[in-house]
């Protein structure tokens, strides 16, 4: 979470930019300052349960950082915490059968499916890919496979928040939900490289 | 970033707390919070009305508490939607067991976070009914399911809704009135320069100096399309013609006209536009009832005008007209 924090900060700006070219330009903002407060409510804790982790972030979340990504975001981290519950490491099919609820409770929340140039078109791809790959998923290719899911965001059509009001004018522009989802998927994966790298 | 400003972070607290300052007689804080209550709030025995949205839309939305319109408005920060849990103390704080219609506008962030609060507020068992104010024609003919924008039409919602809530109408009537004003009214907005958010400190977008943006939000996103500055009276023209296309009015119909600067218009500008407003609907023989004039649903310090046409029948007539007592709507 440190590391998610970290990168975020570090994002801010061009977050920001991505989301002053098609949207309202706060994205950057809200989502530094809800990490910020993700940070501060975890140091007050230890977890010995991930799933109260992720419970915890999403609360922080859903609370701090407004906006859309605040629900969407905080529904993610919350849906996937119920699947963790008590357990005090995972392995990455529990991973990705977590993120599969992330993802159902994004789509609820948002009413929004893939292609709609929102997160959930790095947030799907990238969890089916877990969840395909189980236990010889290898990570740098999971993150180059978020990257490109990322990119494909440009291409596409804005139909749903803000950047749908610009129609046609939305293509060429990264989604910055898929952006920041990316960081967090890329964070993610460069954590497990360095576990990797420990046990070897 | 020239703004009076103290730090970009504490923007909405420091306008809360001098807020208050200048108006405690209609205001309070509720403490630990963003949200503005009357007063003398809860209200016994009336429907409780809560609205609210991001900060920099001022004086949307605290302008509008008091009687006569809304029991509480939530402040998110700059532009951006207010928390679940902030619009929950909200609907805590005002209902009095007769329910409570949250006035939504119709953005993706607004929605969630509202129908988020909406959720926990019946768990605990308050009645809560919600409306989404989608008056911006300018996004209409975009296929998208998110549909129209809410922006300077939501004023009357408030005040519409206000008005039938104080009369002691129950929940489901408030809730068909705010939905009838929702039916009835239509906006489109222009801006020539773009806002910057404190926090973000630079400007939200670009704009040439002999450009405009059609069809722009509240927020300082981009409009639909941009085109070569026009004059007063065109611009006029353009934005209200998309609404008559709109509203299909007939002849003899009566509207409410409310041209609202977004912030960074003198006053001088909004009459010169009008001026050709009321001359065209004369000439469609649309009669005005009213005509407001000023800013009620800015966006910090652009420059540009929204134009909102509500059509009347007696019912909201005499809503329209019934007292109201508040910072930014005086009856």
């Amino acid at each position: 979470m440190e590391l998610v924090n970290a990168q975020i900060d570090k994002q801010k700006e061009y977050l920001t930019q991505l989301d002053q070219a098609i949207g309202d330009g706060d994205h950057g903002i809200n989502m530094t300052r809800g990490f910020k407060e993700v940070i501060q409510k975890i140091h007050q804790t230890t977890y010995d349960d991930i799933g109260k982790l992720f419970q915890d972030v999403g609360m922080v979340l859903v609370s701090k950082v407004g906006g859309a990504s605040g629900p969407l975001y905080g529904t993610a981290f919350i849906k996937a915490g119920q699947v963790l519950k008590g357990k005090p490491e995972i392995t990455i099919n529990e991973l990705g059968q977590a993120f599969q609820e992330s993802v159902n409770g994004i789509k609820l929340r948002g009413k929004s499916q893939i292609g709609d140039k929102t997160m959930l078109d790095v947030w799907e791809p990238v969890t089916k890919y877990i969840q395909q790959n189980g236990n010889t998923l290898n990570i740098r290719e999971l993150i180059s496979y978020a990257r490109e899911q990322m990119e494909h965001t440009k291409e596409l059509e804005a139909k749903k928040g803000r950047a749908s009001f610009l129609g046609k004018r939305s293509i060429g522009h990264l989604d910055p939900g898929a952006v920041s989802s990316c960081i967090l998927f890329e964070t993610l994966c460069s954590i497990l490289l360095e576990e990797n790298l420990t046990k070897e | 970033m020239k703004k009076l400003i103290n730090n970009p972070e504490q923007v909405v607290r420091d306008m809360i707390d001098g807020m208050v300052l200048a108006h405690p007689d209609k205001l309070k804080n509720l403490p630990g919070t963003n949200v503005m209550i009357r007063a003398h709030a809860p209200v016994q025995g009336k429907v409780a009305l809560v609205s609210g949205g991001g900060s920099g839309h001022e004086p949307s939305h605290a302008g509008y508490v008091g009687v006569g319109m809304l029991d509480a408005a939530v402040a998110g920060e700059v532009f951006t939607s207010p928390t679940p849990d902030q619009i929950l103390e909200a609907i805590k704080a005002v209902d009095t067991g007769n329910g409570v219609l949250l006035i939504i506008k119709n953005y993706s962030g607004d929605l969630m976070n509202f129908e988020m609060a909406a959720e926990l507020a019946e768990a605990e068992g308050i009645q809560v009914a919600k409306v989404v104010v989608n008056d911006d024609v300018a996004v209409e003919n975009s296929t998208y399911t998110t549909g129209r924008r809410g922006i300077a039409g939501t004023v009357f919602v408030h005040k519409i809704a206000g008005a039938l809530a104080e009369k002691g109408a129950s929940l489901e009537e408030v809730e068909q009135v705010a939905n009838k004003v929702i039916q009835h009214v239509r906006s489109m907005g222009v801006a020539f320069t773009p806002c910057t958010v404190p926090a973000a400190g630079k400007p939200s977008f670009e704009i040439g100096e002999t450009e405009m943006e059609i069809g722009i939000g509240i927020h300082g996103e981009p409009g639909t399309h941009r085109t070569a500055m026009a004059s007063a009276d065109e611009i006029a023209d353009i934005l209200l013609s998309r609404i008559l296309d709109d509203m299909k009015l007939s002849p003899g119909d009566q509207v409410a006209v409310m041209i609202n600067g977004l912030g960074g218009t003198p006053l001088m500008e909004l009459y010169i536009l009008n001026k050709k407003v009321s001359q065209i609907l004369k000439n469609k023989d649309i009669s005005v009832y009213n005509t407001y004039v000023g800013e009620y649903m800015t966006a910090i310090e652009m420059a540009g005008c929204s134009i909102t046409l509500l059509k009347l029948d007696d019912q909201l007539i005499e809503l329209l007209e019934a007292p109201a007592d508040t910072i930014a709507w005086k009856n």
